[in-house]
C-alpha cells in the first residue's frame, strides 16, 4: 500500500492519497494521471491494468486500486 | 440569409421543435425548450443588464446543457459569451474578467458554491421563463463568443469571434463533409476550447444532437465506448489526445466500438499508430485531420484520410475549407508557393477573429494588412505555425516559430511558463522547454538551494494544470551560450537524447 500511495503521490504531489476519495467521480483525477498512475503500477507491480478493469469503483480511491492490484497478482 | 447565430435555433426549434437537441449524462432537451430557455437567459441578461449590446457575458460552465443554452442566450441578448472554467487558478480567471468586464457571471454549473456576483441559471430561467422578450438584432459582425489561448506576455489572450465567422465554419463544413440531419455530435471537448465550437453550431446547422460526454469516460475508456454506443453517437470532432487514450488501453480489442460515420480530428500531431487502430476497429468511418487555430475559428485546412497513411510521412493539414484562403510567406513576407519549402501559415476570410479582446497590439501584430492586397483593407492572420507543401500538393504542418507547444492538445506558450518560473524568490534563472518523446514540460532553472516546491506552488497558483511542468531539473550553474543566455539549444539536445536527468535531479 505504501508502495502505491509513492506511486500516486509522484503523479498528484498535491492530493493525500491516504484520505482523498471519489478520485474519479469528482474528477480530481485526469486521464493523463490515470494513464501515468496505470503504468506506473504495471511496471512496480509487474501487472496489465486491463481496459475492463478501468472503472471508476477501482479507481476512486488508494485502497480500491490496491484491491485490484491484490486480485491481479493472484 | 443567415446573419446571427441565433438564426439557426429559431429554424431548427421551428422546423422540428420536439426533436431532442442537447443530452448530457443526466437529462435531454428538445429543441423547443432549448429555445425557450435560451431566451429566458436572454431576458434575464436584458433585465439585469437593460439595453447593453455587444458586452461579455461569462458563463462558469459544466459538461452539461446549461451551458449551452447560456452561449445561446447570450446571442439572443445581443452580447457575447466568455466561458470561464472554475477550475482554473483565481489569478487567470481575474484576468478574464479584467480583459472582458462581464455585464453579468451566470453560473450553469451542477454543483455550485457561491461564486461572489454569480446568479444561476435555474435562477434566471425561473424569472424570465415565458416572459415576452424580444430578442437583440444582430448583424453578422457583432461578436459572439470570447475563447482564451496562452500568451506569451504571461496574459492570456481573448479571441473574439464574430456570427459571421461562425455561420462561415459552419456552411465550410457542410460544403466538405455534407452531415446527415440529425447527426448526433458527441462533444468530448471542454466548453472554453473553441473545438466544442464545431459541435454545437454544426449541430443546429442539420438539426442534430450534441450530446456532452462527461469528463469521467475519457479516463474510463470502457465506459466510454458504451455511452457512445447508447447514445448512437455517429460523429466525434476531438483532440488528438483523446482518441490516443482509447487506442493506448486497446479498448476495442474487448468491448465492440460504436458505429461513427465521422471520425475528425486536432489540437497536435495524430501518431500513425493511433489513427492505424481506430481505422482497423471502425474501418467503415470516415477520418478527418482538420487544422487551424482559434482566431480562424476552428479550423481552416481539412485531410480526409482515404488510404493507410505512409508511417513515415506525417499526416497532411490538407487544403483549405471553401471561403478561406490559406498561403505560405517566407522571412520576407513573399509567398512560398513551391513544393518542400517551408513557410509560415496564413490566413484570410471571414474566418477572422475580431482580435483579442482590449489587446490592440496583439491584435496589429497578429491579424496584418496583406501586402500583396494593393489599393484595399485586407486582412490576414499571421499564425506563427510552419507548414509545406507536399509532393501531392497537400499542406503538411512543420512545427511553430517561436515557443508554442501542443501539449495533450493544449496550445501552451512556453514563454508564458517562464515568466512564471523567474518570478519565483531564489531563481536565479530558468526555462522550460518540451520533451516530445516524453510528453513532458521540463523545467530547468538555477538556484543555490532546491526550490522545487516554491515553483510548483508558484505554477499552482497561475496556471491551468496542463501548462505545469512534471519534470525539474535543477542546476548551481545552468549551462550558459556565448551571449549569457541560457543555452537552450544545448538542454534542447540533452532533451533529445533522453539525458537531462530525472525528475528534480540536482545537477553540479
Amino acid at each position: 500500500m505504501d508502495q502505491l500511495i509513492r506511486i500516486m503521490s509522484e503523479v498528484r504531489p498535491d492530493i493525500d492519497f491516504t484520505t482523498a476519495e471519489d478520485l474519479i467521480d469528482d474528477d480530481i483525477l485526469d486521464s493523463f494521471d490515470i494513464i501515468s498512475i496505470v503504468n506506473e503500477v504495471n511496471e512496480e507491480f509487474g501487472i496489465e491494468i486491463n481496459v475492463n478493469d478501468l472503472l471508476p469503483e477501482n479507481f476512486n480511491t488508494a485502497a480500491a486500486l490496491y484491491e485490484l492490484i491484490e486480485k491481479l497478482r493472484g | 440569409m443567415l446573419y446571427d447565430v441565433t438564426g439557426l435555433l429559431d429554424r431548427a426549434a421551428g422546423a422540428h421543435p420536439d426533436r431532442i437537441a442537447l443530452a448530457d449524462d443526466k437529462k435531454e432537451l428538445s429543441y423547443r425548450e432549448y429555445r425557450e430557455k435560451a431566451m429566458a437567459i436572454a431576458a434575464g441578461i436584458e433585465a439585469r443588464a437593460p439595453g447593453e449590446r455587444r458586452k461579455a457575458v461569462a458563463v462558469l460552465i459544466d459538461r452539461n446543457v446549461e451551458s449551452i443554452i447560456c452561449f445561446l442566450g447570450a446571442a439572443y441578448s445581443g452580447n457575447y459569451y466568455v466561458p470561464v472554467d472554475m477550475s482554473l487558478p483565481e489569478e487567470r480567471i481575474s484576468l478574464i474578467y479584467e480583459r472582458t468586464s462581464p455585464l453579468l457571471i451566470i453560473d450553469a454549473r451542477n454543483k455550485k458554491n457561491d461564486v461572489p456576483g454569480a446568479v444561476s441559471f435555474e435562477t434566471i430561467v425561473s424569472e424570465n421563463r415565458g416572459k415576452a422578450y424580444e430578442p437583440s438584432v444582430n448583424i453578422d459582425t457583432d461578436p459572439l463568443y470570447a475563447i482564451f489561448t496562452s500568451g506569451s506576455t504571461g496574459i492570456p489572450k481573448g479571441v473574439l469571434i464574430s456570427h459571421r465567422s461562425v455561420l462561415d465554419m459552419v456552411q465550410a463544413f457542410e460544403e466538405a463533409f455534407h452531415f446527415e440531419e440529425g447527426t448526433v455530435f458527441a462533444n468530448q471537448a471542454p466548453f472554453d476550447f473553441d473545438v466544442s465550437v464545431k459541435d454545437i453550431y454544426n449541430s443546429l446547422y442539420v438539426g442534430g444532437r450534441v450530446e456532452v460526454l462527461p469528463k469521467k469516460l475519457f479516463k474510463m475508456p470502457k465506459l466510454l465506448t458504451e455511452h457512445l454506443r447508447e447514445r448512437k453517437a455517429d460523429t466525434i470532432i476531438w483532440a488528438v489526445s483523446a482518441l490516443r487514450i482509447v487506442a493506448d488501453f486497446k479498448t476495442f480489442d474487448v468491448n465492440e466500438p460504436p458505429q461513427l460515420k465521422n471520425v475528425m480530428f486536432s489540437g497536435e500531431t495524430m501518431p500513425g499508430r493511433v489513427l492505424a487502430y481506430w481505422r482497423e476497429h471502425i474501418p467503415e468511418a470516415r477520418y478527418v485531420n482538420l487544422y487551424g487555430p482559434t482566431e480562424i475559428t476552428c479550423n481552416c485546412t481539412y485531410h480526409e484520410i482515404k488510404e493507410a497513411p505512409d508511417p513515415a510521412q506525417a499526416i497532411p493539414i490538407g487544403k483549405p475549407f471553401v471561403n478561406s484562403r490559406v498561403f505560405l510567406r517566407d522571412e520576407e513576407g513573399r509567398r512560398v508557393s513551391e513544393k518542400n519549402v517551408i513557410g509560415e501559415i496564413c490566413i484570410a476570410g471571414s474566418c477572422l477573429a475580431l482580435g483579442y479582446i482590449n489587446d490592440s497590439s496583439m491584435t496589429e501584430r497578429a491579424f496584418i494588412q496583406d501586402p500583396l492586397a494593393g489599393g484595399y483593407r485586407s486582412e490576414v492572420y499571421v499564425s506563427g505555425d510552419l507548414g509545406y507543401y507536399n509532393d501531392r500538393g497537400e499542406l503538411v504542418f512543420a512545427g511553430r516559430r517561436d515557443s508554442q507547444i501542443k501539449h495533450m492538445g493544449h496550445r501552451i506558450e512556453l514563454g508564458e511558463l517562464e515568466l512564471v518560473l523567474n518570478s519565483v524568490g531564489g531563481i536565479d534563472t530558468g526555462c522550460c522547454l518540451y520533451d516530445a518523446s516524453k510528453e513532458a514540460i521540463v523545467c530547468f532553472y538555477q538556484s543555490a538551494e532546491p526550490r522545487r516546491k516554491e515553483i510548483l506552488e508558484a505554477f499552482a497558483k497561475k496556471l491551468p494544470k496542463y501548462m505545469r511542468p512534471t519534470e525539474y531539473v535543477r542546476y548551481r550553474a545552468i549551462p550558459m551560450n556565448k551571449n549569457a543566455k541560457i543555452d537552450r539549444a544545448l538542454l534542447k539536445q540533452m532533451i533529445k537524447e533522453g539525458n537531462y536527468g530525472s525528475a528534480d535531479k540536482d545537477n553540479e
